[in-house]
């Protein structure tokens, strides 16, 4: 593989991600929570957030007050959900300095905190992220109860509250057609498949966030030590096979589909999103089979990570600096590309 | 008697009296359906039923959570529970609703609260039910606070865990 900052498993596994799940105590939830009740929690988290001694310093954004191109960046940056961008009550969210870490307060439950790693690195991201909430639960009343463990809105939340995901890139599953026995095993084994931005979005370029749906029954170390010793890396494993069959048996055709993401990349003048992230999964599945070196050594897993970010539609605005057509986001987009990938 | 029509016996017996007359009519089965008689055993399933449900008037009414006011039907409706008292409100229902989404799963078995580490198994039930006693009693919900308080008055009575076991710490194994 091309060289560039190396994660563990960094070839399948674009990043980790860790959340937990909280409310206060006494308080409904936000579901059914009024103005006040919610304009409550805000402050309390929002006080406790800037105040308590936590790794890194925290960064606030008020959603309401901000703009849709700003929760747009936090959404593509993966730090804020959909919904949360979407909601309409008072609602903020409190993020680390490094990016890594942000709180969302007032989303489906009141504090929802998160700690986002490159690669396979959900020990460290639980670690951080148990952190964050200790510092917090130590300054408020949680919601709990001793059968329930802690509540939350939903009831596939409740118990630990703990949700683990990694983001995959799945290109060699999907191009033996075995996508649909993945995702019948996650089914089986209770685990949620979603696309790139999570719950609602599509898995377009092969991505796909997978994570735990059962929270309660199991403890927080037992769910950690299955997701991270078993269940993700047996996906790992069987998407590596699948790299390799076709290497074996179809090595002619898999490096036409890398040189031709390639060769459009490289030479488009214009690329719709859909059309972008496609050819950056290719390309990024041609850089982890080193299929590129001669062609073009300067590509790295790190170039195609950043461009899967850049070329949002979010990111491409905030690049040129003001509102642009979708017409002309397509010409950005492809010029941002090749700048990148082959300094045109 | 017989019918005032045919020779078959009379069924239905009619007697009114109007402007000071008596009138009287006696008919058989089939002549008083003929005659537009409403037979008591005919009556259309739906009409009897009606007639049961305005005697009758529903009384039962869903209960709802007193602090939020959702009822068990919204939250299974949309997969959302109202606040923390509801889990209190909607015990059994609830539990079953959880275990479907929870694959069986029917209790916590990971990290209590930050505030709670450390202390024994017993010493958390024991808080917890004081709570549920408090909110209870806020409530005006005296049987369930009676059982409560019964089941505090058990827990006193267990043997406490330190004189068993060297220390707590198994608890968050």
């Amino acid at each position: 593989m091309s060289g560039g900052s190396t994660a563990p498993e960094q070839d399948v596994v674009l990043s980790s991600r860790a959340r937990i799940a909280r409310n206060l105590d006494g308080i409904p939830f936000v579901n059914r929570a009024n103005e006040e009740q919610c304009e409550y929690v805000m402050r309390t988290a929002r006080h406790l957030l800037l105040h308590v001694p936590l790794d890194e310093r925290m960064i606030w954004v008020d959603l309401e007050q901000s703009s849709s191109h700003e929760r747009q960046l936090l959404v593509e940056r993966h730090l804020i959900s959909r919904h949360h961008a979407e909601s309409t009550v008072r609602r903020g969210v409190a993020v680390g300095e490094s990016e890594h870490a942000s709180v969302m307060i007032n989303e489906e439950d009141h504090i929802r905190m998160q700690v986002l790693r490159p690669g396979l690195q959900l020990e460290d991201a639980c670690r951080t992220c148990r952190s964050i909430d200790e510092a917090v639960g130590t300054h408020v009343e949680y919601a709990y109860r001793e059968r329930w463990g802690y509540l939350s809105a939903c009831p596939t939340n409740v118990g630990t509250g703990i949700r683990l995901s990694a983001m995959l890139h799945l290109p060699a599953l999907r191009l033996t057609n075995d996508i649909g026995r993945v995702r019948q095993t996650a089914k089986d084994l209770h685990l949620a498949v979603r696309g790139y931005f999570g719950e609602g979005s599509d898995s377009t370029g092969n991505f796909y966030q997978v994570s735990n749906q059962i929270t309660l029954g199991r403890s927080e170390d037992e769910i950690l030590d299955e997701f991270e010793n078993t269940i993700i890396p047996g996906l790992v494993r069987y998407e590596q096979a699948a790299r390799q069959v076709l290497l074996d048996k179809h090595r002619r055709e898999l490096e036409d589909q890398v040189f031709r993401a390639f060769g459009a990349l490289g030479t488009a003048r214009m690329l719709k999103l859909d059309e972008s992230m496609k050819l950056l999964s290719r390309l990024r599945l041609g850089v982890c089979l080193d299929m590129l070196k001669e062609a073009a050594d300067t590509i790295t897993l790190d170039t195609i990570n950043s461009l899967l970010l850049l070329v949002q539609p979010g990111h491409l605005r905030q690049h040129v600096g003001c509102t642009i057509s979708p017409e002309e986001a397509r010409g950005v987009r492809a010029d941002l590309v090749r700048e990148l990938l082959i300094g045109d | 008697m017989k019918c005032d029509i045919c020779d078959k016996p009379a069924v239905v017996h009619e007697v009114t009296i109007a402007n000071g007359v008596k009138k009287e009519v006696h008919l058989c089965l089939d002549h008083a359906r003929d005659a537009g008689v409403a037979m008591p055993g005919q009556q259309p399933i739906n009409k009897l039923l009606s007639k049961f449900s305005v005697a009758g008037k529903p009384t039962v009414v869903a209960p709802r959570c007193e602090q939020c006011g959702t009822s068990f039907a919204q939250i299974r409706q949309n997969s959302l529970i109202g606040c923390p008292a509801c889990y209190d409100t909607f015990e059994e229902p609830l539990g079953r609703f959880i275990e479907r989404a929870q694959a069986g799963a029917t209790h916590h078995v990971g990290r209590g609260l930050p505030q709670e580490e450390g202390k024994s198994r017993q010493q958390r039930e024991e808080r917890q039910l004081m709570r549920a006693l408090e909110a209870a009693l806020s409530r005006e919900q005296y049987e369930r606070a009676a059982e409560i308080r019964d089941q505090i008055n058990q827990l006193s009575d267990r043997p406490s865990e330190e004189s068993q076991e060297p220390s707590s710490e198994g608890d968050e194994a």
